[in-house]
């Protein structure tokens, strides 16, 4: 490992894009997975006129609130950082990069702001049936988003509907409907959409937990838990079966993420997957990452050295492997993580099933801290999925060295990575305290519930 | 119509409308420890920014998505070019929505220091986009790969500096004007004397900062533009002095629209000149993406834009209708 004072600009603009991405991508699964629980929330409260069902709509609705409000003002950043920093990338990829970024920006973000905004207002306003279509187009428009983005990440991961221009130096879209069924955009996507799911299911779980132990509100919390665990093991079980096709795609468009991700030197048959490795100790499972990678325990996966050696014939002479420590062990951690949370989910279901109420003390709070791990797998997951892909931004057609913006100084990135990182500190903690704020304040009373909006409540209608 | 002056239209239609509707929320923000006095009428004050300010910001992000698509040289060069400007743009409006999102986490002291992090960040952002602004018709040095050569501080030229101003004055105008109206009490009468005197000190630099436009960039569609701005932006202060509040409010939402329309104007048919060797300007040619993403991007931009204007009008409609909490 260099020293700090060794970083240079491509250090600097890949660490800031990380601290941004990362930070980004905590409010984007909230968004997804808590609109879908709202609507959930908000049907059931119109098929059983159950008003228990309506306070716990309005009540996720502003915590959805919160997250969306707050998490726009990242897109901004994300969406100039690859101008800011990485302008020959930009001017390479923007062709067809930039399609599905416009998609989700005028299509999928704009409906979701646009139906966001109707059923913020909408309380009481719009009929019934018609406000709670908003909050379904919602939740519709927040996952096809996530599609939009995740098209425009696996072209990275996965360059296709393209052809390369010498004469202007760069990538041509040729054919959106490749770029758009990407295969690894089509196991990147569920994949996600269940984390998001997850991350949801928990973050309900953990704050309907911070009520059970008061024993306040049950009639509101109990359902929305029920949910929450509902969700958080559908997700789980999702996870699971969407990994298995995302790693085969991964063994085949980037088999040295594969390798990496296991850290593997050597090409095996029959290759085992390490559970852990820490100094002497190494628990591994024989036959299994064979399995995930080729479906078949006997199959062949291709080793880091290997793959070198290919590569350097291929593409020239350098050294094509990711940091290993880094994808081995963020792989393992997003699995961890993603696990812990939906065994907690199981453990909340068990303990609390035909209407039983958890008294060991410690029980609520393991519950309410159980809502990091989500978030944890989440960042480690696109931690292994980004740092898995270099040293290409565009895997086999652009180096991530060659995609910094050419004319940018150290000093300059160096600025903004720590004034970002700072502004960011400031708004994570500003957005948690409030979101624990309105989350400890509980679900508002049944005439406050079947109020319309923004009856006399000037701080009501926004969050 | 070409797909790229459809894509530029569409470009410019966004940030326009988006620094329009900013501009009164960067008002309020920027006049929130000024005009409010106590914990009620600064809640009152930033309720009045209200749920619409993170929509306005889709505005932007649909900006920004167009432009890397449409034409990617524009967006390479514009982004890490005037990169000493945007980060503290960005880092103004991160802090911001933190400042923004404190005030609505509860009252007292600590909440009342927060609010003058709202005014400075708000402050900060009407300043700097008329600086990129500016900047941006003015051209910078451009080397034959289009990446901004020279000196950081050639941003801070005189030109820009004028155009700081004239938004950072416009935006607390037009905030100073809307809490007029949509406030009560102690708040809306010091919002009124205040709007009064903005719309006057408004006027002067964007005045000059037009005429400055027009005879160093403009031509005969800028002239015709730059007139009618002008004369929204001297409109205001006589509906001011007329009690014609809603009016006068309208004629600074004009003169802003106006006033970023004359500048993508003064800036077609190039999209970044270089102020060194006019070789290495921007033009809608050589910036451009090729015909088919163009095209993709462009009837995206049109079926949305219709969409987005009909939906803001109707946001605008429904919170004008809301009780005034007086």
């Amino acid at each position: 490992m260099r020293d700090w004072g060794d970083m240079d600009v491509l250090d600097l603009a890949r660490i800031q894009f990380g601290v941004t991405t990362v930070y980004y991508f905590l409010f984007v699964p909230v968004t997804i997975g808590l609109a879908l629980l709202v609507a959930i929330l908000q049907t059931l409260w119109r098929a059983t006129a159950k008003t228990a069902y309506l306070r716990a709509t309005r009540f996720w609705g502003r915590l959805l609130l919160v997250g969306t409000a707050i998490g726009v003002v990242t897109e901004i950043v994300q969406e100039f950082q690859f101008g800011m920093n990485w302008s020959a990338y930009s001017r390479f990829v923007g062709d067809v990069f930039g399609v599905p970024l416009a998609f989700e920006a005028l299509i999928a973000f704009f409906v979701e702001a646009v139906f966001l905004g109707l059923w913020i207002f909408g309380w009481g306003r719009l009929k019934p049936a018609l406000h709670l279509a908003c909050i379904w187009i919602v939740a519709l428009a927040t996952t096809a988003g996530a599609y939009f983005m995740l098209a425009a990440n696996a072209f990275m991961q996965n360059p296709v509907g393209y052809q390369v221009n010498a004469t202007a130096g760069r990538a041509e879209l040729t054919d959106l409907g490749a770029v758009l069924t990407n295969p690894v955009l089509l196991a990147t996507f569920p994949h996600t959409v269940f984390a998001a799911w997850l991350t949801a299911g928990t973050l309900v779980i953990a704050v309907s937990g911070y009520h059970f132990q008061r024993r306040r509100d049950l009639d509101v919390h109990r359902p929305a838990l029920r949910l929450g665990v509902l969700t958080a093991v559908v997700a789980g079980i999702g996870l699971v079966l969407s990994g298995d096709p995302l790693g085969k795609v991964m063994t085949a468009t980037q088999p040295m993420k594969t390798a990496a991700a296991q850290a593997l030197d050597q090409t095996a048959y029959n290759a085992p997957f390490s559970l852990l490795a820490v100094g002497p100790l190494d628990i591994e499972v024989p036959g299994l990452l064979s399995y995930l990678g080729t479906g078949s325990f006997d199959g062949r996966v291709e080793g880091v050295d290997d793959l070198n050696a290919q590569y350097n014939a291929l593409y020239g002479p350098g050294d094509y492997a990711p940091n290993l420590p880094l994808t081995y062990w963020s792989f393992r951690l997003m699995i961890g993580f993603g696990m812990l949370a939906v065994a907690m989910a199981v453990a909340v279901w068990w303990c609390t099933r035909r209407g039983r109420l958890p008294r060991h003390r410690l029980f609520w709070p393991a519950v309410m801290w159980t809502a990091a791990a989500p978030f944890l797998a989440n960042t480690a997951g696109w931690l292994f999925t980004e740092a898995g892909r270099q040293p290409w931004v565009v895997f086999g057609l652009m180096r991530t060295s060659d995609g910094v913006s050419p004319r940018v100084g150290t000093a300059t990135v160096a600025v903004s990575l720590i004034g970002f990182t700072l502004v960011y500190t400031v708004l994570a903690v500003v957005a948690l305290k409030l979101f624990l704020r309105f989350a400890k304040a509980g679900p508002p009373g049944e005439e406050d519930a079947l109020a319309s909006g923004d009856a006399g409540k000037p701080a009501a209608f926004a969050y | 119509m070409a797909t790229t002056t459809i894509g530029f239209t569409a470009i410019a239609v966004l940030l326009t409308g988006y620094l329009v509707l900013e501009s009164r929320d960067f008002g309020i923000g920027a006049l929130l420890p000024v005009l409010g006095r106590g914990d009620r009428e600064r809640r009152l004050m930033a309720d009045a920014a209200g749920p619409v300010w993170d929509g306005n910001e889709f505005w932007l992000v649909a900006a920004a998505a167009a432009m890397l698509t449409a034409f990617p040289h524009w967006y390479a060069s514009f982004l890490s070019g005037f990169y000493p400007l945007l980060f503290p743009l960005l880092a103004a409006l991160v802090a911001r929505t933190a400042a923004l999102a404190r005030r609505r986490g509860g009252d007292g002291r600590r909440a009342r220091a927060w609010d003058w992090c709202t005014a400075a960040a708000s402050a900060a952002a009407a300043f700097l986009w008329g600086a990129v602004l500016a900047n941006l018709v003015r051209g910078v040095p451009l080397d034959a790969d289009f990446e901004r050569t020279g000196s950081a501080w050639g941003l801070l030229n005189g030109y820009a500096l004028l155009g700081g101003l004239t938004t950072l004055l416009l935006c607390c105008s037009c905030g100073a004007a809307f809490l007029h109206l949509t406030t009560g009490g102690g708040t809306a009468e010091r919002a009124r004397a205040l709007a009064r005197r903005l719309g006057a000190a408004a006027a002067l630099p964007a005045l000059a900062f037009l005429l400055w436009t027009q005879l160093s960039y403009g031509d005969g569609a800028t002239l015709t533009l730059t007139i009618i701005a002008a004369a929204a932006l001297l409109a205001a202060p006589a509906l001011d002095r007329a009690d014609r509040a809603r009016a006068a409010l309208a004629a600074r939402a004009a003169a802003i629209g106006l006033a970023s329309a004359v500048l993508f104007c003064a800036l077609w048919p190039d999209l970044l000149p270089s102020t060194g060797d006019a070789a290495n300007s921007l033009t809608r040619e050589n910036a451009a993406a090729t015909g088919k993403t163009l095209g993709i991007t462009a009837w995206a931009a049109l079926a949305a834009l219709p969409l987005l204007l009909a939906h803001q009008a109707w946001t605008y409609r429904v919170l004008r209708s809301r009780p005034r909490a007086a």
